[in-house]
């Protein structure tokens, strides 16, 4: 696939395809981001004025126990509903890999049509579940038990995450999974290998791959997520999104936000360096 | 006895896996399913069946800020669907036919409004359009959802660029030096070859971009001046501070616009898959 036109020999056509979306990229994403990167060191004067003068000391405030904790929870609740919907999603994603042409399909509108709704929707939609009017009460009432607090605490938040998560997470497995070389399944299972067996030796280490990529996708905005805690949450589930947008909309203390959101940026680089270090070290296994 | 019948792989058959299909489709349905039956609930504290009504559709129907955010939220996914579209074209065709300088960092500074957590591009456009480049705020109207419109193109186009990518990873160049050869120009080629091939990512990638701006709540949120107001937002502060009735209404009809829109967009993709291996 080397193919590549060196852009010199068609500087006219380059320019033609290049120009315009590096431009939107530099002005309305590049230098936002930028902006924002150097308010993280600068401090508030007076009431909209801001003086970038390279201090470190909003960094230096996130050092505080009570930011670490936001962090370390927002991470927390992340790998919780990173695993969950692992849990949840991998045999849908078994069976939607393994299903006729047919089914496949719908199986797989199945999935998709809740992601394609609007998260708030979904978000409200799950709130009026959860009630303490809710239908579950009412089934836990009639079993006799309950009525139990499932809104605005940190239960109702992992709930709502794994909730809007879950088609995130199986649709790259049911791609890694599709993807892998059937024979090799149908040679373990020939082999007296039993189904769980099969799955946790053959399929899971072969499609490990598009596991993890799947695991990040969730993963990333599963932790910065702002609707989920704030909606469904209780005062003690905020998470990073939620002390972020405090800062900017009702403390104004906009360096100190913005020093937040560059440490949630850094976490998520460091989760994708992660999954690409796992998969080099697995093609230097293999290569 | 139906462990026999059933091919070694076809887990679909198992029933622990339907079982447990059937409990995830609930999971995921039952909500909003519950949401759908209340919009049609007689009564105003929404906890129990009364009865059956409309009324909550016709207060959304007379709700006009209810009407106006929901046009707002339309015509911003619209205009920013067809930029998207033709920037996410364009950087596609372009990282996927040359080679030049910086490449690598360039893509993976395209990448970036993936993977930025949503709440830092949005307090990124928040301090962009309030400091940086300030969008006038007495405009009229479609051009004082320019803010907004900008904001929902920077994360969208990377978007479509990367399923167009995918796409002509599959284009056979020679027909394209087929075309030049015979005479097209740069741009025929590209219109006539490149466009056509492109097509079911085109609408794949135009779907998306209309989805993640309709969807798009946090990042409106931080950009919207008090003026411009989305669906979304609107749908979030009755949400958060008078829950009615009149709100399951209009999420059900945002399920509605979606449900038909994914119809929409499947039956022309699937007609044009059709179509290419047809002619093939």
């Amino acid at each position: 696939m080397s193919t590549e036109q060196p852009w010199r020999q068609a500087k006219g056509p380059f320019a033609a395809v290049f120009a315009a979306p590096a431009l939107w990229l530099f002005v309305f994403f590049l230098v936002p981001l930028a902006v924002i990167w150097a308010y993280s060191f600068g401090r508030t004067v007076g009431l909209t004025d801001i003086a970038i003068d390279g201090t470190f000391s909003n960094y230096a405030r996130i050092a505080d126990p009570v930011y670490v904790q936001v962090f370390v929870k927002s991470l927390g609740y992340a790998a919780l509903t990173t695993f969950l919907c692992l849990i949840v999603g991998f045999p849908v994603a078994l069976a939607i890999t393994f299903a006729g042409p047919k089914a496949k399909v719908w199986l797989l509108l199945l999935i998709m049509l809740p992601f394609w709704t609007n998260l708030l929707v979904r978000t409200y939609a799950l709130m009026a579940v959860l009630r303490t009017e809710g239908f579950i009460n009412d089934i836990i009432g009639w079993v006799g038990l309950g009525p139990w607090p499932l809104l605005h605490n940190n239960f109702a938040v992992v709930v709502g995450l794994v909730y809007v998560n879950l088609p995130f997470l199986v649709l790259p497995l049911y791609s890694a999974l599709d993807r892998l070389d059937r024979s090799l399944l149908e040679a373990s299972l020939d082999l007296g290998a039993g189904h769980v067996r099969t799955i946790f030796s053959v399929v899971v280490p072969l499609a490990l791959p598009g596991i993890l990529s799947g695991i990040l996708i969730t993963f990333i905005p599963a932790m910065g997520s702002y609707l989920t805690p704030d909606l469904l949450g209780g005062p003690d589930s905020q998470m990073i999104a939620n002390v972020i947008e405090r800062q900017f909309k009702r403390a104004n203390d906009w360096p100190f936000g913005a020093a937040l959101s560059f440490v949630l940026m850094y976490l998520t680089f460091a989760a994708i360096a992660v999954q690409a270090m796992i998969a080099r070290r697995r093609k230097g296994l293999e290569g | 006895m139906s462990r026999s019948k059933a091919a070694p792989l076809d887990y679909l058959a198992r029933w622990p896996l339907r079982l447990w299909l059937a409990l995830v489709t609930i999971f995921l349905y039952a909500p909003l399913l519950t949401l759908v039956v209340f919009s049609f609930n007689d009564s105003r504290r929404n906890i129990v069946w009364q009865g059956f009504t409309l009324d909550w559709y016709g207060a959304v129907f007379n709700d006009s800020d209810l009407l106006v955010a929901f046009g707002n939220s339309l015509t911003i996914a619209a205009l920013s669907t067809l930029i998207s579209l033709v920037l996410g074209a364009l950087v596609a065709v372009a990282c996927w036919r040359f080679r030049f300088p910086w490449k690598p960092a360039f893509e993976g500074a395209l990448a970036l409004p993936i993977v930025v957590p949503e709440i830092c591009m949005g307090v990124a456009m928040l301090v962009f359009f309030s400091r940086i480049m300030a969008w006038p705020a007495d405009l009229p109207w479609p051009f004082s959802l320019g803010a907004i419109v900008i904001a929902h193109i920077s994360f969208s186009f990377p978007f479509v660029a990367v399923i167009v990518r995918a796409r002509l990873a599959s284009f056979n160049r020679e027909l394209e030096e087929a075309a030049k050869d015979l005479g097209a120009s740069e741009w025929r080629a590209f219109m006539d070859v490149l466009v056509p091939h492109m097509k079911p990512a085109l609408i794949a990638g135009a779907l998306l971009a209309f989805t993640l701006s309709l969807d798009d709540f946090v990042i409106t949120f931080f950009t919207a001046g008090p003026d411009t107001v989305t669906f979304p937002v609107k749908v979030y502060s009755m949400v958060r501070f008078s829950v009615t009735p009149e709100v399951n209404a209009a999420s059900t009809l945002l399920i509605v616009v979606t449900v038909v829109l994914t119809a929409i967009g499947l039956r022309m993709q699937g007609r044009d898959i059709a179509k290419m291996e047809g002619g093939q």
